[in-house]
């Protein structure tokens, strides 16, 4: 009887591991994938601005980011420099506009900012672009309005979350299954090519997916709050995540210190070489001038604002971020380690690699879904409209939607430059391939329409780097030796990811032989593939 | 495709609604509950209980599926959530919030 119970449980689990994995599985392919690709937003993003090549950090960035805002905004109430970074060379100025006569009451008030070159401090322009802010933002709001998509993607993150669960307790044998490939036996390959990139990075699918639902938790789950802090959110956020209090100008006018020996007391404060990333000057000028330093994520996991706050005129420390309580801690280290923002570039790659893998298990799952139920079609002879549904959906969004990020790199180095709305042109450019891609897959028979869709990507990828060399000067002849090391990586990642999607369609027109041939040769006994088909 | 019985699907049909919306429900309360008694001060028992809620919610879906009567299914959802509010109805008058 047990044994019974223990056999229906992993049937039931089986069950629940298909529906939830396939009803959400077009969309958790989308986030994996932009999710991924985020990793690398601010690569992603220079790439897409090659004006920016010259760039380079400076460890005096900071000061002379000052020396600008005094030029440019000497009356502006607050100033923000965000320090270039070896990820992110280029300096950012920021300031909010200096009230108007008669609107000093403006709740919302305009900040503007610019970039510079550290190393010439003059202002950078480059091309309209979203960059790698476009995936980010897909990744947790679909493009669509923000609420609504950030709870479809949260209701996809618990669908995996139950598939991942009910996925191990189905495969109780999970060292055994993941041991076990039998390559070349249709079904049999795809369940064992989903269980291997499904286990292998396990730790990493259940850690993904359950600190993506804490990085959105109080949309998702507000009745914690509502029931310790009712109607007043404001308060626990108050308590949860505390903000310095904002001060107010004196009205005296004064000198701001000197940045550099603040630089070195924060370096010291936070220990391990960290460096700012940010400083904020409230007030400069005013004898009550405030300077807030934002540490920087390198070295350490955690996520949460690691501020130093110093009087502008004494210089003189006036607050730090202490040590957090534990659950709050977790919260910061649960979100940074989503985030990923504390790892080295080898780290990244390790991320990106287990990315890479869950879009693969997704892919995978996917297939085997209509693999899995090719026996039944035989045995009716036809294709139900719902298999025909599910084939086109896999084909539009596994080879698709990298169809569509392909277009919109491509957008980037050939729409022109001065174009308008030309981000939003880059973004509709992703949105038209990809949604071609849905309206191309029903004219073929679904393994040459695969062939076809991956072929194609193989070759937009491919040629990627070609359209860089002849739109811009940070192509592979030049940035391989040259550098900035950032472009030949990303073209080279190009490359490899045509060469997998090559591999991909070879695969594809491989295996179109295959079921013809046993087609073929058991077509008298239709019946015989059938049982053994559904064994 | 028409082998599936009707009692079959309207049986799925009614674990995926106990599944999703009770889930939700019985994990919000839970949730809730949590908030308010565990012996940590109210933003740290807050965090900790909104971020053990997702666990919770998988684990009550993990179960709607695996029990096997339908009837237990609905029991062991509606039973916990009432006594849930109950409590939180009760703090309630306790607390005067």
């Amino acid at each position: 009887m047990g044994g019974r119970v223990k056999e229906s449980l992993r049937q039931s689990m089986a069950w629940l591991h298909t529906w939830a994995g396939l009803t959400v599985g077009w969309i958790l392919y989308a986030v994996f994938v932009t999710g991924t690709l985020s990793y690398f937003r601010p690569e992603i993003s220079h790439w897409m601005r090659p004006e920016l090549r010259d760039a380079r950090e400076r460890p005096d960035a900071i000061e002379s980011g000052i020396r600008a805002l005094r030029d440019r905004q000497p009356n502006s109430p607050r100033w923000v420099i965000v320090a270039p970074t070896a990820r992110e060379p280029t300096m950012r100025i920021g300031w909010m506009v200096t009230t108007e006569p008669g609107q000093e009451n403006r709740i919302l008030r305009r900040f503007e900012s610019i970039l510079l070159n550290p190393q010439t401090g003059e202002e950078l322009k480059a091309r309209e672009t979203a960059g790698g802010d476009f995936f980010y933002r897909f990744h947790f709001e679909l493009s669509m309005n923000p609420l609504w998509g950030c709870w479809i993607v949260g209701c996809c993150a618990m669908f995996m979350l139950v598939a991942i669960l009910s996925g191990i307790v189905t495969h109780r044998n999970i060292f055994k299954n993941f041991f076990t490939f039998r390559p070349n036996k249709g079904q049999r390959s795809w369940l064992d090519a989903h269980n291997i990139v499904g286990v292998l990075a396990l730790p990493y699918h259940l850690m993904i997916t359950y600190t993506g639902l804490i990085t959105l938790m109080l949309t998702y789950m507000p009745w914690g709050v509502q029931a310790s802090y009712g109607y007043d959110s404001g308060a626990f956020l108050a308590e949860a995540f505390p903000n310095p209090p904002q001060t107010n100008p004196t009205g005296r006018s004064s000198t701001l210190t000197d940045i550099e020996p603040l630089l070195e007391e924060a370096s010291r404060q936070w220990g391990s070489g960290a460096l700012p990333e940010s400083v904020t000057i409230d007030h400069p000028g005013d004898a009550g001038a405030r300077i807030q330093m934002q540490r920087t994520s390198v070295g350490r996991i955690s996520s949460n604002d690691q501020t130093i706050i110093f009087d502008g005129v004494t210089g003189k420390m006036l607050a730090a971020t202490g040590d957090e309580p534990g659950a709050m801690r977790t919260h910061s280290v649960l979100y940074g380690l989503h985030l990923a923002h504390f790892s080295s570039i080898a780290l990244r790659w390790m991320f990106a690699l287990c990315g890479l893998l869950g879009i693969a298990m997704v892919a995978s799952g996917l297939v085997l879904w209509s693999v899995k139920r090719a026996p039944e079609r035989v045995a009716l002879g036809r294709t139900p409209f719902g298999h025909r549904l599910v084939e086109i959906l896999n084909i539009g969004t596994v080879v698709g939607l990298p169809l569509g990020v392909a277009a919109y790199f491509w957008a980037n180095r050939l729409l022109p430059i001065e174009l308008a709305d030309r981000s939003l042109w880059e973004v509709r450019c992703f949105f038209i391939a990809w949604t071609l891609s849905y309206i191309a897959a029903p004219w073929q028979a679904v393994r040459q329409a695969w062939r076809t869709h991956f072929t194609l990507g193989a070759l937009l990828f491919g040629l990627l780097p070609l359209v860089n060399a002849l739109t811009t000067n940070t192509h592979l002849g030049i940035t391989l030796l040259h550098g900035p090391s950032v472009y030949a990586g990303f073209d080279l990642t190009m490359l490899a990811i045509a060469f997998m999607l090559a591999l991909a369609a070879w695969y594809a027109s491989r295996e179109a032989s295959v079921p013809q041939r046993v087609h073929g040769r058991t077509s008298a006994r239709a019946p015989t593939t059938i049982e053994t088909g559904s064994a | 495709m028409s082998s599936l019985s009707n009692a079959y699907r309207l049986e799925v049909a009614s674990r995926v609604l106990a599944a999703i919306v009770g889930g939700y429900v019985l994990a919000s309360l839970a949730t809730a509950v949590l908030a308010v008694v565990l012996p940590m001060p109210r933003a740290e028992a807050t965090l900790t209980a909104t971020m053990l809620s997702f666990a919770i919610y998988a684990c009550i879906v993990l179960w709607v599926f695996a029990t096997r009567s339908v009837w237990r299914v609905w029991a062991g959802v509606v039973v916990p959530a009432v006594a849930l509010n109950a409590l939180l109805w009760l703090r309630q008058l306790w607390v005067g919030v």
